[in-house]
């Protein structure tokens, strides 16, 4: 808990870093309209699948550092031998990614939609799937890190180690959002991208714990 | 207490060391020497449980410490070559995440523990305003607050000054007296009363 403390005081104190993510969201979902046209219709169609590629892209920003800080300054030493194991320490990171990355985005991810002309209807399906679906990229992007941590691309590779992994919830996630306006219930994939996170939970803690330690060595 | 039966570690491919040996009682104290590469900082971490053995086993109280390296990990207190301080929080606020004290009696202790290393007049400044030789002691300060038996101590006296130095003499020779134990490698000489020393070669 404590550490989960650290970890969102640090990421506050480097408040640039949750600025730049939401800077980046809001952009990236800008440039759409000017480079599709504005119209309405056209906008509408394609604001769940863009607003799901822009989160996705935006929550890999800030992973680069989420172990690499504490690699480089020694600090990864010292929590492998705060007497936690792994496996919670890289938990934790996870949860503070998501509060300082995740949560912001899903707070502007309704007046992004709204910008895109998304249909109102579209709208619950798409914030209910936001949720479950960057909690799950939380938990992907930490393993992720994990994985990288002291490799000299780092910053490359982690995007082609993440992604392929993050596929099925943006599938999903766009599905669930883009289904109202065809008509059809959200409800399989809402329930869908509900079994990633659940399977994430504990698959991914486990991975980036024993990642880290590998990288202690 | 601790005893390091016949280790090797590996570096890749490159056997670091073989067969190393030895024993170390409550309120003893070793000194690693060698040459650059001998192999001081990797035996450190090896008997802390960040790097694996090659061959070789380390007990504690007899028994085989690197079973629950989770648990291992609370009785090692480790100063390594980089302070692993945040440069964007406090002296308070870095020490605050790594003090094992119970909350209430946490920032008493941390005060206590900049005290001792005398940085209390700058507890509430930016790690990154302080000099690389006080940001140092604020890592010594964190061994205080560990309430680990075993201090493994790489190059502590990096960046201190003479004065520095001798007050890091007392604070390991009040640790010894505590009943607890201190490896350190060093290059100058650390006052460490008594100790034995242990040559790398």
């Amino acid at each position: 808990m404590r550490l989960f403390a650290r970890e969102v005081r640090l990421s506050l104190r480097h408040g640039a870093d949750t600025l730049a993510v939401l800077l980046f969201f809001v952009l990236a979902a800008g440039l759409f309209p000017l480079a599709v046209g504005p119209e309405p219709a056209l906008l509408g169609r394609l604001a769940p699948g863009t607003i799901w590629v822009c989160a996705l892209l935006a929550a890999l920003l800030p992973l680069d550092r989420l172990f690499g800080a504490d690699f480089e300054d020694g600090s990864l030493d010292q929590l492998l031998l705060s007497g936690l194991p792994p496996s919670l320490i890289a938990l934790a990171k996870a949860a503070a990614h998501w509060v300082t990355t995740g949560l912001p985005l899903l707070v502007v991810a309704g007046p992004v939609a709204i910008m895109l002309r998304m249909p109102p209807a579209a709208l619950g399906p798409l914030l209910v799937g936001l949720l479950p679906g960057t909690l799950t990229l939380s938990l992907l992007g930490t393993a992720g890190a994990a994985l990288v941590i002291g490799a000299r691309r780092g910053g490359v590779l982690l995007p082609l180690l993440v992604l392929p992994l993050a596929t099925p919830v943006l599938i999903f996630g766009s599905a669930a959002a883009g289904a109202p306006l065809t008509g059809s219930s959200p409800r399989p994939e809402l329930l869908l991208l509900t079994a990633l996170f659940l399977l994430a939970l504990p698959l991914c803690p486990l991975a980036a714990g024993a990642a880290a330690r590998a990288a202690a060595e | 207490m601790l005893e390091v039966r016949s280790v090797a570690a590996l570096r890749g491919d490159h056997l670091v060391f073989a067969d190393l040996s030895f024993r170390l009682e409550a309120g003893a104290a070793l000194v690693l020497t060698g040459r650059n590469g001998s192999g001081k900082t990797t035996l450190l971490r090896l008997i802390a449980g960040l790097m694996p053995c090659a061959a070789g086993e380390v007990l504690w109280a007899g028994e085989d410490a690197l079973a629950d390296l989770s648990g291992h990990g609370l009785r090692i207190a480790y100063l390594g070559h980089q302070d692993a301080l945040k440069l964007g929080l406090t002296a308070t606020e870095n020490l605050a995440v790594w003090a094992r004290v119970r909350k209430d009696a946490r920032a008493a202790a941390i005060e206590r523990a900049l005290g001792a290393v005398g940085l209390q007049d700058l507890a509430h400044l930016p790690v990154r305003m302080l000099s690389a030789g006080q940001r140092r002691r604020v890592a010594i300060a964190r061994l205080l607050l560990s309430g680990a038996a075993l201090w493994l101590l790489d190059e502590p006296t990096t960046a201190l000054d003479a004065a520095s130095v001798a007050r890091l003499g007392e604070l390991t020779a009040a640790h010894r007296a505590a009943g607890g134990m201190v490896i350190a490698a060093t290059h100058l000489d650390l006052p460490l009363a008594g100790a034995a020393e242990f040559s790398l070669s």
